[in-house]
């Protein structure tokens, strides 16, 4: 007998934290200008890329994010003038320590996105979104409590 | 050792009678040989039971943050591999370095006790240190085992035989540095796949109890309050009770002390349950060395460390993820 499965689209739930001045108006320039970026990509409003404490990220995937994007000012352009400096560090170790401990690389990115490019925050959004689709279900670094009775 | 022992007890003594500290921080001998426990003494009667031997592994340095808040000067001793540990308390501004009379002592590589029962030896009453020998007397005799198979994996991998700081020193002999590359384990894991990985590090880190005594014992982890004893931090205080809270614990932990944690070894020696957290710092430093210059953390106590600061053209965390980083 065949078993009969009702086979969903795995659409991931992606978090994006962006810095309030360059990348979160970036966001909304792309909504102005009625350019798209998919709905399961929830924004988080940070005042700045720097504010985004490792354990932000980990609790994004800990509440069931299948992939988590940080966005902030282009190095040299932060608000704080230099607060995007350190996130590059820390967010290069970060991710490279994640990969270590055998999470998928394509499950975390960081990208620079100014208050003047709504079209590459789109861009960006659509491509990280596909990318983390290919990949499937974030099942690493879950808290099956969050994720039950999904 | 036995030389060097007797000095440090008389320098003890001396510094305890003419009063110059109020205290020194060293080693007493514990229920057995080969458990010997940090101890403070704070006149010279209680040094009968001071001790130095192939025991003493651990390292004294965090005592310091309690103890050099008393009134009067505090005496420590400190090797080569404790003293990164103070300077970086010193930079830290846990402990003030005028407060302290440190020091410096000969170490030859401590010994596994682990590693002795694995020969099948134990009941440890007595070690010889001899070159690349020891002589390891126990209730069921004598035997003479090659140094290097018994020594403490922190020990394999010494960092350095050259202490950072000292006031004074009592060194009779040279010492040797690890002959292990620290970062081999670290490579072989970089060369395995994710899926490899997470299943190497799934299978250890589920053995944790969260007993924290790796969080006690790391000079790093001096916060007073720290994150993992808030209850809103989402990783229990106890056991982990998912998949995640032992990974988040000890992500977290390891991200913490980057840039700072000096490679003393302490968590692994610790860990009940012989978890490699070395593991896990290892790479972060591996990380630093190569992305942004080689940097040893209690090298000094001062000067700024690797993640409080930057350069305009520090690798793109994209290009990292993608080895494309330089
Ligand atoms: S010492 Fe070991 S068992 Fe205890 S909390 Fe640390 S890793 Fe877990
Ligand atoms: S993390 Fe481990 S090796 Fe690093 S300073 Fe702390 S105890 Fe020492
Ligand atoms: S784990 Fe972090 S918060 Fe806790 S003591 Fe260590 S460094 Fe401090």
């Amino acid at each position: 007998m065949q078993e009969v499965t009702e086979k969903k689209e795995f659409t991931p739930n992606i978090v994006a934290f962006c810095c309030n001045w360059c990348s979160y108006a970036g966001a909304d320039l792309a909504g102005s200008s009625r350019l798209t970026y998919p709905a399961n990509v929830k924004i988080i409003r940070v005042p700045c890329s720097c504010r985004v404490n490792p354990m932000f990220v980990l609790k994004a995937f800990q509440q069931g994010a299948d992939g988590v994007i940080l966005c902030g000012c282009h190095p040299g352009d932060c608000y704080y003038v230099t607060g995007n400096y350190y996130t590059r560090r820390r967010m290069s170790l970060l991710y490279s320590f994640l990969n270590y401990m055998g999470i998928e690389k394509e499950r975390t990115r960081v990208e620079w996105v100014s208050a003047a490019e709504g079209a590459r925050f789109s861009a960006v959004m659509n491509d990280f979104v596909k990318q983390v689709t290919e990949l499937g279900e974030n099942r690493r670094l879950t808290d099956l409590r969050v994720k039950e009775g999904e | 050792m036995r030389e060097v022992e007797l000095k440090m007890k008389e320098r003890a003594a001396e510094l305890l009678q003419s009063g110059e500290v109020a205290r020194v921080i060293g080693w007493k001998k514990g229920e057995f040989y080969f458990d010997p426990t940090p101890a403070v003494f704070e006149s010279a009667d209680e040094l009968d039971g001071f001790v130095y031997n192939g025991f003493c592994g651990a390292n004294l340095s965090k005592y310091l943050i309690q103890q050099s808040k008393k009134e009067g000067k505090t005496a420590i001793f400190l090797k080569p591999c404790d003293s990164f540990s103070f300077n970086q308390l010193v930079k830290e501004h846990r402990i003030k370095r005028e407060d302290i009379y440190v020091i410096a002592i000969e170490c030859q590589g401590k010994l596994d006790v682990e590693k002795l029962k694995e020969k099948g030896v134990s009941a440890v009453t007595e070690v010889e240190e001899n070159g690349g020998e020891v002589v390891v007397s126990s209730l069921y005799g004598t035997v003479t085992l090659a140094k290097d198979e018994v020594l403490l994996s922190k020990c394999e991998t010494c960092k350095s035989k050259v202490h950072q700081v000292k006031d004074e020193e009592i060194v009779f002999n040279e010492m040797q540095a690890g002959k292990k590359d620290r970062f081999e384990m670290v490579e072989k894991l970089e060369a395995m796949t994710e899926a490899e990985r997470f299943a190497f590090w799934k299978e250890q880190l589920s053995k944790c109890i969260r007993c924290n005594a790796c969080r006690n014992v790391c000079p790093a982890c001096s916060c007073i309050k720290c994150v993992f004893d808030n209850p809103a931090s989402g990783v229990a205080a106890k056991a982990n009770d998912s998949e995640f809270e032992e990974q988040m614990f000890h992500i977290i932990r390891a991200f913490h002390v980057a840039g700072r944690c000096t490679d003393c070894g302490e968590c692994s020696r610790v860990c009940p349950q012989n978890i490699p957290l070395h593991l896990l710092n290892r790479k972060f430093i591996k990380d630093i060395d190569t992305l942004y210059g080689e940097y040893q953390a209690g090298e000094t106590a001062d000067g700024k460390t690797p993640l409080t600061s930057y350069t305009e053209s520090d690798a793109e965390p994209n290009d990292v993820m993608n080895g494309e980083a330089k």
